[in-house]
């Protein structure tokens, strides 16, 4: 089986937490013996890990004939020339229209840049000449932004389109929705054969909300990869507790709650400092909203954490709280039980729905977390019982299995 | 003669209210009314009501052959009396016809055989005390919460004075033994020990309305079948659940209650007859000893005490609330009683088991919480503002037994007053006698 998938981001250089799934999940489905991935992303580093599939860099596909001899691409890419000949063959329509350099390969920043949108129709162009080059039975899109050239990869080899719901933008925007992401959304969802949701909340999104005929439509929960580190990391051993936000400080996040939940539960309980750490627009907002609680003593800002240094956070925390107000998956808390700290997680997340050694509580409710945070001070057997048991648990939510339900998938439509 | 013994447990779930840390130190009532009185109308009404009235018409129509005993807990009357006396009724007049027994079990529904002998042996006898004042007769036969029991449980119960212990037939105690005999304590022969069908007792509890069971539907006649067909030799059927197996677990459609009246007739065809626990002791005789040196009881699969205290949460919510136990022995606060018999209740403890997850167990009432942890939380929360009321009367510094000298010094002095008083008073009669003289 072979797959042709269309993604965003690959680690180790991700924004956010579609890299880290599309690279699980890729992991996970390479275990399988028959299964042969190419993935395409907008921009690769060089130093993503090929050794489990084969990584192709929309960058360096050209999509505008240019007449050049193969020892000045070698020269000018830096690798063998193969792969850039083969897809020049590819190349049925005139794409003059876009800016492309002297190899006809297009710039992508890869990331979600001003331009997004000329970024999505670009890569839309170069999947047209990926789909007229390489042999594949299944066309696999990871989020709206590559459900164009799914689309497109679909239309031109007659291969049955999977798309795969990172998030909608209803989760994005807390239901005020761009029109044009939502048509990018829907048509790409329309067109294809299947939909893969990364969590039944987010599957009822997208019957209700996108239209889609619930039969079409499967969820297949995120999972998380095993730490090799994890017995490098020590919790320094400390008088006060540590309760920490951890992602993107947006709206999306509820980090206004973290911060609610914070003050009302220092009225009442000493010994517990409270950290905020990432970046995102509302973080000068909560910086302000600390002050004026009049809490900003116990409560600090660490900004953009990544790789160990996320684990290392976690490692020292004693509960991880993600109050997400809209949460298609959530994998962060999943890795905070790697590191072996309890979660306190929203019930508008959707890993709630797998998850059963979290503590589960609504967004809003903010006596319920407080109350939580509390007790994990308090009552030291239930920070051992949530730690021990989480760690059995997280044992088991592998790649592999979610690995296992897409490929069920492929085999009911190839 | 093979003889069935119907023993019922009976015990309402003490609900707690929720109890966020706000509240601890203001707030000292801990209880949910409303979910308490309203699960106890559904048990009264589908459950104890209909229940009672089936069995005293059984008992009726077969002129006294059918027997029934209960076991019910002290917090479960408590309960009764306050929100349904006619279930309180109904128990009366099935204790007038002579063939109900009533077994003794710790007041509070309490785990206290395992933490505290003093408290386990105050309830169990304050328990003996009320089914004495409410169906005139004290027990003489004891049943644990969930049969828990080991040989040390048995020491304690055997040195109040019981005769006779229901136990569970629990696989790994009884081995190759059959429950159908009676058997007696390892150090104490004098205590008897009836065995329970487990198998009996589950597929009537838990299978009867069960569609997948192979064995399904269970009939009366089946059932007697089944006691019929083993040995001859083997006479004593303990056929144990609780109360909610008649109208809640198995609804009023399923045909409980018909089963049940149609038992005695199949039955006594067979040859087979009812009989209190009290009497099978009288009549027969221990075959052999049984032993067990860990705790069992009738919970799941592993027929031990890990329902209650088997995680972490569950041994640190026990072990700090019998911290306590010595200090409320001491004080003489009615409030701190109440409360006390309330929060050992052990199905806050149940209620916090991260075992049961996905094992699909049937509960006669829903819980209230949402997780293990949520459960722990609350309780620890009332526990805490609790441990604070203790603490108030008396404080954590002074230390056990230096309370406990100054206590003695106080009632040994209240002692010496009303002696010298006596002497006092005699002494004036004398004198006066003398005087007259």
């Amino acid at each position: 089986m072979k797959a042709l998938m269309f993604g965003w981001e690959f680690p180790p250089h991700i924004l956010g937490g579609l890299g880290t799934a599309s690279y699980g999940l890729t992991k996970g489905m390479a275990t399988q013996s028959d299964m042969d991935i190419t993935f395409v992303i907008p921009s690769p580093w060089g130093d993503e890990d090929r050794s489990f599939l084969q990584i192709i860099g929309a960058n360096r596909v050209p999509v505008v004939w240019r007449d050049v001899d193969r020892h000045y691409v070698e020269q000018r890419i830096g690798e063998s020339a193969e792969n850039y000949f083969r897809f020049r063959n590819g190349i049925r329509y005139d794409f003059r229209r876009i800016g492309t350099d002297d190899l006809g390969c297009i710039h992508f920043s890869g990331r979600y840049p001003e331009n997004l949108m000329e970024e999505i129709s670009n890569y839309e162009a170069v999947g047209s000449v990926l789909a007229h080059v390489l042999e594949f039975d299944i066309i696999h899109s990871h989020d709206w932004l590559t459900y164009p050239a799914g689309r497109f990869a679909k239309h031109i080899s007659g291969k049955p389109l999977v798309v795969h719901v990172h998030a909608t933008d209803y989760d994005r925007s807390r239901g005020r929705v761009n029109p044009d992401v939502y048509r990018i959304e829907k048509e790409g969802m329309d067109a294809a054969d299947h939909i893969i949701t990364v969590s039944n909340l987010t599957r009822q999104t997208v019957i209700e909300k996108y239209h889609q005929h619930p039969d079409k439509v499967t969820t297949v929960h995120n999972a998380v990869e095993p730490l090799d580190f994890v017995n490098t990391l020590v919790k320094t051993p400390r008088k006060d507790k540590i309760v920490t936000f951890l992602g993107r400080i947006t709206m999306q996040k509820g980090p206004e709650y973290f911060v609610e939940v914070a003050a009302r539960a220092l009225q009442k309980t000493q010994g517990v400092r409270f950290v905020m750490a990432g970046s995102g627009d509302m973080m000068s907002e909560m910086i302000r909203l600390v002050a004026k609680k009049g809490i900003a003593d116990r409560f600090y800002f660490t900004g953009f954490l990544t790789g160990r240094k996320v684990y290392e956070m976690l490692t020292e925390s004693d509960v991880y709280m993600m109050p997400s107000v809209s949460e298609p998956f959530g994998i962060s808390p999943l890795e905070a039980m790697i590191a072996g700290t309890p979660c306190i997680i929203s019930k508008q997340s959707g890993c709630a729905e797998i998850l059963e050694n979290a503590i589960k509580t609504d967004y809003w409710d903010i006596d319920v977390m407080a109350d939580f945070i509390h007790a994990i001070v308090k009552y030291p057997a239930l920070h051992r019982t949530l730690r021990k048991n989480g760690l059995d648990e997280i044992a088991n939510i592998k790649w592999e299995y979610a690995g296992e339900k897409v490929r069920d998938i492929y085999n009911r439509l190839t | 003669m093979k003889s069935i013994n119907f023993i019922f447990r009976i015990h309402q779930r003490f609900n707690l209210k929720h109890y966020a840390f706000f509240d601890i130190g203001n707030d000292h009532y801990y209880y949910d009314d409303y979910a308490n009185e309203s699960a106890m109308q559904a048990t009264v009404e589908n459950n104890c009501l209909e229940a009672n009235r089936t069995l005293l018409e059984m008992i009726r129509s077969a002129n006294g052959k059918f027997k029934v005993s209960f076991s019910i807990s002290g917090l479960a009357l408590e309960q009764f009396e306050q929100f349904a006396p006619a279930v309180i009724d109904s128990f009366r007049e099935l204790a007038k016809t002579g063939c109900v027994e009533f077994l003794a079990t710790p007041y509070a529904h309490s785990l206290a055989a395992l933490y505290n002998e003093q408290e386990f042996v105050e309830q169990v006898t304050l328990q003996a005390d009320k089914i004495k004042a409410l169906f005139g007769r004290k027990p003489t036969v004891f049943a644990n919460l969930a049969l828990l029991y080991s040989d040390e449980i048995g020491e304690m119960v055997a040195g109040m004075g019981y005769k006779a212990i229901l136990v569970e037939g629990a696989k790994h105690v009884l081995g190759w033994k059959s429950p159908h005999y009676l058997y007696h304590h390892i150090n104490n022969p004098k205590l008897k020990l009836l065995v329970r069908n487990d198998k009996l007792s589950d597929d009537i509890n838990y299978r009867f309305s069960q569609w997948q069971w192979d064995q399904y539907p269970l009939t009366a006649e089946k059932f007697v079948k089944w006691v019929s067909a083993a040995p001859a030799e083997e006479k004593v059927f303990n056929i144990c659940m609780g109360y909610e197996a008649l109208g809640l677990i198995n609804s009023r459609s399923s045909g409980i209650f018909d089963f049940f009246k149609a038992l005695p007739m199949f039955a006594l065809e067979e040859g087979i007859t009812f009989a209190l626990p009290s009497e099978c002791v009288e009549r027969h005789k221990p075959i052999d000893v049984l032993s067990s040196i860990h705790p069992v009881s009738w919970t799941d699969e592993e027929k031990d005490i890990s329902a209650w205290c088997g995680n972490e949460l569950q041994q640190e919510a026990l072990g700090k609330l019998y911290s306590l136990a010595d200090r409320v022995h001491l004080c003489s606060d009615m409030l701190l009683k109440f409360d006390w018999l309330r929060l050992q209740d052990a199905s806050h403890f149940f209620v916090m088991a991260t075992k049961h997850y996905s094992n699909g167990k049937i509960y006669a009432q829903p819980i209230a919480y949402e997780s293990p942890y949520h459960a722990f939380i609350n309780y620890m929360n009332v526990l805490s503002d609790f441990m604070e009321r203790v603490e108030a009367q008396f404080p954590s510094s002074v230390e056990n037994e230096e309370l406990n000298a100054l206590l003695k010094t106080i009632y040994n002095q209240e002692k010496e007053i009303a002696q010298l008083k006596k002497k006092a008073s005699q002494l004036k009669e004398t004198r006066s006698k003398g005087t007259q003289k």
